[in-house]
């Protein structure tokens, strides 16, 4: 036995060229891919600050500089004095506030793409794994889903449960959150489903059920595995599907109760004065744009990275 | 094919079924009703709020309420608007219908003349500067909310620049107004349409019957015209009947801002003030529309690429 081993471990010692992983592999095809590395960079930092913010940020984001509106005479200009992108009518000061809303879109990405893997996974596995009838009835459900307009579904969720404590928690936020991983879960469904549909006819799955292993055990530890990777990058380009949609919401003003700052919430806002004070919602606007821009980048990048099509070209 | 199609068609049917018992229910859900403000903080007498409720039916139970829905929409009767009480709900989805429509198309048709150009030509200078450049403009499309590429369109074009009118009375009646809505709106798809485009041309760029009219010596324009555009926009078409459903179902943020007279500012006012009927059918024509185009789209796709066959 111990024989058997080494001459297994030889050639590989032997081999000139450095080990590579799967994931090592990939990892090394993605710090290559500049927009990508680029784009992880500015997620670490929104991640940064919505873990740090409050400790970071100059100001509280609900904290009102009255004596700086009343001597600018309406909302503070930016670039100049203590508040670096000027503050809001109400004298709240924009950074601050920007990273409140970094918070929250960050909450976002978190929560509805777990409730995306929480009902999208199971769905697909089942459906994919017993097939037949429950697999018929799974992709119906997924259907009616699909069919159903999602942002209206959500705006309606969100006002059904407004006064309800499950429409209160989270200063609003939560039912926000779920409501859109309720309506984004169909994809991960989809793409559980197609994974495993080919992987279950592979070999090794046949051995695991020759030597007694249980249905449940096989699609853990040997199916989902070897779909973990199309599973990460659509996890990733979710994530700006997500944050948009939240913004979207606070834009028409569901969602982030006062005094809290979504995004979308500080765009609208400045939308009042955009005339007078343009950069309340140019500020906010962009700001929104480069996060979606970033995750994009980074998920196009670790499609890429993780595409065996590609292996082996670069 | 034809058995294909009529079962597509009737598998409409419970779909808008669900969609339609699932808004009415969490429409009944809400705590308030249609009368318990009017506008301004006003509140009605509780004999008044018993005796509009009693009018319109809304204290049969649900499930009464809701049959009477159906069997009115299958006479093409949408119901009555509780907040506009002059207009019926077919009124206002009939003045409405034809600005997002309009607005729709529009974009619709921009994004096409735009974006599938912009992935042909990137996808021919692969790796060079005009497929940088049309990459980099696609992913800024798709990553820019209609919000926000709203907002920056009006504050350059309309209030620095002053190029393009802002809002006004019968504003829509003056084609210059429908160019910001129309590119905002287009933005997103613009960008999806050509990154699809280019990923499809250069699949194509590898195949047998192009290297075949390479060396037979056709013109590069015949081979790019004939046998590249065409066999690439294939798989193109299947993501243009989810875009134009997009268009005009999801224009309702692009409306608001420019203040287009379409139904989709309707919908966000009519689910705070629980116009129940006007909640209904925006939702049922907007799944109408995502399912009639799906299929649409599925069915043209067979057409074009006689490959495939439906069973």
């Amino acid at each position: 036995m111990a024989n058997q081993t080494r001459t297994l471990e030889a050639p590989a010692a032997a081999a000139p060229r450095r080990s590579a992983s799967l994931w090592g592999d990939a990892f090394r095809r993605l710090l290559k891919n500049r927009l990508a590395v680029l784009g992880g960079v500015i997620v670490l930092g929104l991640i940064f600050v919505a873990i740090f913010g409050p400790m970071l940020a100059p100001y509280e984001y609900q904290s009102q500089d009255l004596a700086a509106v009343v001597a600018a005479g309406g909302p503070v200009d930016p670039f100049v004095g203590p508040h670096f992108f000027g503050t809001d009518n109400l004298g709240r000061d924009l950074l601050s506030r920007l990273m409140d809303g970094a918070r929250i879109s960050m909450t976002v990405a978190l929560v509805v793409q777990t409730v995306v893997l929480l009902i999208g996974v199971p769905v697909g596995a089942a459906a994919a794994w017993f097939g037949g009838r429950l697999d018929t009835l799974l992709m119906r459900i997924t259907d009616i889903v699909y069919a159903f307009p999602d942002l209206l579904f959500i705006i309606l969720l969100s006002v059904a449960l407004r006064e309800t404590a499950v429409g209160k928690a989270m200063d609003g936020l939560f039912v926000v959150f779920v409501a859109i991983g309720l309506t984004a879960w169909v994809g991960m469904a989809r793409l559980v489903r197609g994974q495993l549909l080919s992987l279950k006819e592979a070999e090794f799955v046949e051995a695991a059920k020759a030597v007694g292993v249980s249905d449940f055990k096989i699609i853990l530890r040997h199916l989902l595995p070897n779909a973990s990777g199309p599973m990460i990058v659509a996890i990733t380009l979710g994530i700006p599907g997500a944050i948009l949609a939240e913004a979207t919401l606070a834009f028409i003003g569901i969602g982030a109760n006062e005094p809290r700052a979504s995004w979308g919430k500080l765009v609208a806002e400045g939308q009042t004065y955009i005339r007078a004070e343009p950069h309340l919602a140019i500020i906010p606007a962009l700001v929104v744009a480069i996060a979606l821009i970033s995750f994009t980048f980074l998920g196009d990048g670790l499609r890429d990275a993780l595409d065996p099509k590609l292996k082996g070209k670069q | 094919m034809l058995g294909y199609i009529i079962r597509r068609v009737l598998w409409i049917i419970p779909v808008l079924f669900f969609v339609s018992v699932i808004t009415f229910v969490l429409m009944r859900a809400t705590p308030s009703g249609p009368f318990d403000s009017f506008g301004g903080g006003r509140i009605a007498a509780p004999g008044v709020v018993a005796a509009l409720e009693s009018k319109y039916g809304l204290n049969d139970p649900p499930q009464i309420q809701y049959v009477r829905w159906v069997g009115n929409l299958l006479v093409g009767d949408l119901g009555p608007s509780y907040k506009y009480r002059d207009r019926t709900v077919n009124d206002i989805v009939g003045q409405g219908i034809g600005a997002t429509v309009h607005l729709g198309i529009m974009a619709f048709l921009l994004a096409v003349l735009i974006g599938i150009p912009l992935g042909v030509i990137a996808a021919l200078r692969h790796n060079g500067v005009p497929d940088y450049l049309a990459t980099f403009v696609s992913m800024i499309g798709i990553a820019t909310p209609s919000f926000v590429l709203s907002i920056l369109l009006l504050v350059f074009f309309s209030v620095t620049l002053g190029w393009f009118p802002s809002q006004s009375a019968r504003w829509w009646d003056n084609p210059a107004t429908w160019v910001l809505p129309t590119v905002a709106l287009a933005g997103f798809p613009i960008a999806q349409i050509a990154r699809y485009t280019r990923a499809s041309m250069l699949e194509v760029t590898r195949k047998d019957y192009v290297r075949t009219a390479q060396s037979k010596g056709l013109r590069e324009r015949t081979i790019v015209s004939v046998h590249m555009v065409r066999n690439s926009l294939i798989p193109v078409v299947t993501i243009l009947g989810p875009i134009l459903a997009f268009l005009i179902t999801g224009s309702f943020i692009v409306e608001t801002i420019f203040g287009v007279p379409g139904i989709g500012r309707y919908y966000i006012v009519s689910i705070g003030q629980r116009d129940y009927g006007v909640i209904m059918a925006m939702t049922m024509l907007f799944a109408v529309a995502i399912a009639v185009l799906n299929l649409v789209v599925d069915v043209l796709y067979a057409y074009i690429d006689p490959r495939i066959r439906y069973s």
